[in-house]
This record gives C-alpha cells, structure tokens and sequence, in this order.
C-alpha cells in the first residue's frame, strides 16, 4: 500500500450519523473482484437514484467537491458489518483520509491495512470542519498527527504506534509479522501442548 | 495463568493468547479458531499472490452461507456467475488448502455463527475471528470471538495471528429476570437503545448478572451476536455449567480424558472476584419488554407499547436531522403508535435468531392460524432445519402459510437474492435495521422471532403477550 505522510486536500463533508458499511457499500457488490476497483460504487445507493442517474442533492456530485481526498463524517462512521470493500470504495474513489468523531472498530483497522489514514477529533472539532465552505482545503499530517484547516484550525489527534507506523510506512503486515516466526512457532508448541482437546474430531470423520 | 491481581474472563483469554507484547502497545494475538465463508474470496486470493500456504489449516473452519441460495441445494441455482463464484471459492480453497468446510451439499452446512456452536467448534477460553462483524456471536460460550476485515483475515490464514491494541472493557449486569414473552432479543435491543449505537466501540462488554446467567446457550448466542450493534467488537458470557452442558457431545467437543482437561481450563476462566472493569452499566431485567425498532439504527429500538418519537422534541441538531431522515426513509410519522404500523413481510432467520429455540418460539404462535402476509422461515443450519422437521415445526409454518427455505443469511443481508421490495416493510428477526440492507429503500423492523411471528399473522405489529391471551 502506498505510504502516507501528510496530505493537503479537499474536505468533504458528510452529515448522518451512524453512517453504516452497508450504505458506504451495498452488500450486492460484494462479490466484485478488487481488481475491478469499487470508486464507481461508493454511497451507490445514496450517489444515484434507482435509475442510475446521480442524485444531485448528494455532497459527492456536488462540483465544488471535485477532487476531495479527505472525508469529514459524523460519529459511529463505518459501523455495521466487517466488509472491507467499504474502505476499497473510499481508497478508489479517492480519499486517503477519514475524520469523524468516532469510528466502528473494525472499519477503523481495515482503513490502516488500505492506506486510508482515521482520524478520531472531538465532535465539535469535527462540526466545525464539517461547517467549512466548500471546496476548504485540509491538511492531514500524520507524521505530526495534527489536522490544520480554515480559519487556523488546528487539532492534533491519537491514532496507535503500530497503526501509524504501517501507514506512514505503507507496510504490508504479513511480512512483517513473519518476522516474528520463531517466537510464535515455539507459542503454538506451548499453546498446543496446553490446549490438546482442540484437535478433536468427529468420530465418523 | 496465576496472578494476584483479580482478571476477568477477557483479560484471561486475552493473556493466553498473548504471543508477544511490542514496546509501542501492539499485542500479536493467537487465533484458536479462524472460521471462514463465502465472503472470504479476497482473502484466499490475496494469500495465494502472497505465494503463502495457511498456517493452521487444522484450526480453519468455513462454510457457505452469505450467498448460499435458501430455495435449493444446488450451486447451478445461483444465475449470477460472479456470486456462484464466492461459494465455489470456499469449496475450493478448502480442498486445496486443507480446512474442513461444509459445502452446500453437507447438512452440516449452515449460518457460520451457527453452525460454529452447533458442532463445538466453538469452545470457551478461545480467541476466535471471523470475517464477519457477528463473530461476537461464539462469546456466548465464554470465547473472545469479533470479526475482522478481509486484509486481516489473509494475514490469520498466513500466520494464525493477529496484531491488536488491548480493547477497553465493559460489564452489562441485567439483574432479577426477564419477563414472560421478553427474549434475549429484547434484551440485546434495549441495552443497545440505552448505551447506543457506539457505546460499545472499543470495549469488550461481558454480560453478566442472574439474568444472563439464566439465559440458554442460544439465547446468549442471541445476545451476544448484536454486540458489533452497540459498536463493541465482543460480547461474551462467563462459561458455566449450561455451557459445559450444551458442548458435551458435541462432534468437536473433546471427550473422555480430554474433555476433563478441556473443562479445568474452562473452569477457570470466569472473571475473578473483584475484576475491574472500565465501564459498568446495569439493568433490570424485569424492566424489559418486547422491543420493535423503527428508525435506520438498531439504537432505535422502543418497547412495543411506545410511540414513534417526534424529531421537534429533540434539541440536538445533527440528531434531529438524523431522525427526519430515517422517519422519511421508514415512510413513518411521529407520534405513531407502534402497534399501529401496518408490516408487509417477516422474515425469520439470521445468525441472530435462526436457531431451534428461534424457530419453536415462533411455531407456537402461528400454530393453527393463517399469516396475513408474506412470511418466511430461513433455518440457521441444515441440523436445525432437520430438527425442527422431525418436531413437526415445517409444517407448521407451512400450514400458516409461511415459506419453509434451506440455510443461510438469507434476508438479512440479501446477498444470495432473498430481498424485500423498495419500500416494502418487513419485521425481521435479523440484527440490522441499516438502509437498504434488505434490499435497496426496504424497510426494515426489528423485532424477536415470538414479535416477528405475531406481526405476520395480525399483519401490524403487536404485543406479543397480548396476543398470546387472546
């Protein structure tokens, strides 16, 4: 994945709470290989009417939000089902960043593993960015881990060492963790040894 | 495993699991069990372009179930090839990679958050993931079961680990007991609508209190299942004498020797006297009643007897605006009543309620009396779909008019094609209510499998201990 370390860009904003993977990406899509790529399907639901027309009311085909790379959402964004396709459309469509008061836990982590940087800021932190005139630049600075935008906002958020690290390094983590092979070859005697029930099976198998 | 600090059960299996604490908080975590499904294509793929191998095939368990078809057994059923695809995707890794997998063909087959407890696979003091946010479900045998996104799912088969920050932790006590014709699916639908839709997130909630400990195993499969809803990754129950009993026999129960030193372990692990807890909520078990959601969030759920709230009472903006935007998708007014709320379709079903006790709570409200509208009946397992035939329970449903369909997650997530029309409303036992999740603008409620049942006969919502008098 591609390494990220700050990012100035536009900000779009994104009003409903709650904002559940199932809208982010409907579960009928899911089957699409990633190769495909996903951009074209994110918010389907909310992006184009049932006839395939874009629906203009919606903040993504609004012009003034041509180009956005970081979303600003409302709290509990990404909650609902495991589906990493959710964090697939955001990451084609564009964005590299998501900033909401909170997030559900597992979108939070599929977005370390896709190069999609999570921000968690204060909820009225993330109303007054949300409050910015259209087309307001952002930057997302994880080395420093601030967001500076319009009017002198500035915040600084938490994100986890390891978390962050993978993403400013654009890590694969398997090759990372296969590093460590050793030290959980010689776990998995111990735990095997501790736990032997587990290689129970049926007695017709 | 001794230690003078008191731990709770999370913390126990969290300490067993712990292969290597790094400097900066990050916790390589053991996976005992890795389950898998029809969704998991992505993950075998990214695997293979790795040119890895599992690690543990022996400790991977799948089977088909998302795009599982519930009107037939056979894969030539499924008309789109790339949905086809998915489950010829697990029936292939499988053989080629070594796991157990039971296929479309195998009555075994079923809902993975069913079918893990239904054989013993699923087992207390067992760091268990899935990818599939209801894994919380097997925390209902004393696991520490949550689900895990596709990149983390390629990375468990690559290594049987999985890397992890320490999540906070959360008692829910529910005291005294619950009332008659009040489920574990009320229950879950009220702690939800009390702690909302985030108040898990980040936590571990352990549930605890007379009330729980007096639930069934399913119904604390229930329970536990719509964790992820109050945005916690894990719920779990404290193993107990109903667990042990519930396992014992099962085909990957351990038995004889093993099963004694499978029990030691198990007995060991509810919390210690005095565990500490970040956070504790408690509730009173007698206080619940049946719960029926009605906006775009489970949070959204009231007691059967309530109103639709009205949006003008609420001072917050941004919430206000929320609930104007449900009401306008829900095709609801405020002040409604909700047992003036007219249903249109029920389905039964779901790794939420979908399992033998699901199924006869429902068969006896609809014994000998028609349905007024669309009704089906999706069984959690090709086992449960059995017994419920041989107690007669298909014919029940169908003499009331209701669809009796094979296994899968069906109308809960309406992947295989099983979906309700734009608009339409549908009481569901399933665990979401989220836009569009029962198919594009379809409305869903939320209700138990007694509600849902209730609801296709009167054709509204009603109180089910009402309707049990009449």
């Amino acid at each position: 994945m591609e390494p990220f370390k700050r990012l100035e860009a536009i900000a779009l904003p994104l009003d409903l709470p709650n904002m559940d993977t199932d809208q982010i990406i409907p579960a009928r899509f899911l089957w699409r290989p990633r190769a495909a790529g996903y951009g074209d399907l994110l918010f389907n639901d909310l992006r184009y009417a049932p006839d395939g027309a874009a629906s203009p009311d919606f903040v993504l085909n609004q012009p003034s939000y041509a180009g956005a790379k970081i979303l600003v959402a409302e709290k509990n964004f990404g909650c609902g089902s495991s589906r990493e396709q959710a964090v697939w459309a955001l990451h084609d469509y564009g964005f590299r960043a998501v900033i909401a008061p909170s997030f559900g836990d597992i979108f939070y982590n599929n977005c370390c593993k896709q190069g999609v940087v999570p921000v968690v800021l204060p909820e009225a932190a993330v109303a007054a960015l949300r409050a910015a005139a259209p087309g307001a630049l952002i930057t997302v600075d994880l080395e420093r881990q601030t967001v500076t935008g319009p009017d002198g906002f500035h915040a600084t958020f938490e994100i986890a060492a390891y978390q962050r690290r993978q993403l400013l390094d654009g890590l694969d983590d398997v090759a990372l963790t296969l590093a460590f092979i050793e030290t959980m070859a010689a776990f998995e005697t111990e735990y095997d040894r501790a736990l032997p029930w587990l290689t129970a099976r049926p007695a017709s198998a | 495993m001794t230690s003078a600090q008191p731990l709770s059960l999370f913390e126990k299996i969290w300490r067993r699991h712990t292969i290597l604490e790094r400097e900066d908080g990050a916790v390589l975590l053991h996976v005992g069990r890795h389950l898998v499904h029809d969704g998991t294509a992505a993950a075998f793929r990214s695997l293979a372009d790795r040119g890895l191998k599992p690690r543990r095939p022996d400790r991977t368990f799948g089977t088909a179930d998302h795009y599982a078809p519930t009107t037939s057994r056979e894969l030539a059923s499924i008309a789109d090839p790339g949905k086809r695809a998915m489950i010829e995707s697990l029936a292939t890794s499988a053989e080629t990679l070594g796991f157990t997998a039971f296929g479309l063909g195998d009555k075994r087959q079923g809902i993975i958050h069913v079918i893990g407890p239904e054989q013993g696979i699923t087992q207390p003091g067992l760091v268990i993931v899935c990818g599939d946010s209801h894994t919380a479900t097997h925390g209902a045998l004393g696991a520490l079961a949550f689900g895990i996104g596709s990149s983390e799912v390629a990375h468990v088969l690559a290594t049987q680990a999985l890397w992890q920050t320490k999540p906070r932790s959360m008692r829910i006590t529910v005291t005294g007991a619950l009332a008659p014709g009040v489920t574990a699916k009320d229950l879950i639908l009220a702690i939800i609508a009390k702690i909302g839709a985030a108040g898990g997130t980040g936590h571990v909630i352990e549930y605890a209190g007379p009330a729980i400990t007096a639930l069934s195993i399913e119904a604390r499969l229930t329970l536990c299942n719509m964790s992820i809803e109050a945005g916690a990754r894990a719920g779990m129950v404290a193993p107990d004498e109903t667990t042990f009993a519930y396992l014992r026999g099962r085909p990957y129960a351990p038995t004889g020797d093993a099963w004694e030193q499978a029990l030691a372990y198990w007995r060991g692990l509810p919390s210690d006297e005095g565990a500490v807890f970040d956070t504790e909520v408690t509730l009173e078990g007698e206080k619940i009643e049946p719960m029926v959601t009605w906006g775009l969030s489970p949070e959204t759920a009231v007691p059967i007897g309530g109103r639709i709230p009205d949006p003008a009472a609420e001072p917050d903006e941004d919430r206000r605006a929320a609930m104007l935007h449900a009401l306008d998708y829900m095709g609801l007014a405020p002040g409604t009543a909700i047992t003036d709320i007219a249903v249109d379709r029920v389905f039964i079903g779901s790794c939420t309620n979908s399992r033998i006790e699901d199924l006869r709570a429902a068969a006896a409200i609809v014994a000998g009396k028609q349905a007024k509208i669309p009704a089906i009946v999706v069984p959690g397992s090709g086992l449960v779909k059995a017994q419920a035939e041989a107690e007669g329970l298909d014919q029940v449903f169908l003499g009331a008019g209701m669809e009796w369909r094979h296994a899968g997650c069906s109308m809960c997530v309406g992947m295989n094609g099983d979906i309700a029309a734009p608009r339409e409303r549908c009481a569901s036992t399933s665990n979401r209510n989220f836009a569009g999740r029962q198919g594009r603008l379809a409305r869903t409620h939320l209700v138990s499998p007694a509600m849902a049942a209730a609801a296709a006969l009167a054709g509204h919502f009603i109180d089910v201990r009402a309707f049990k008098d009449n």
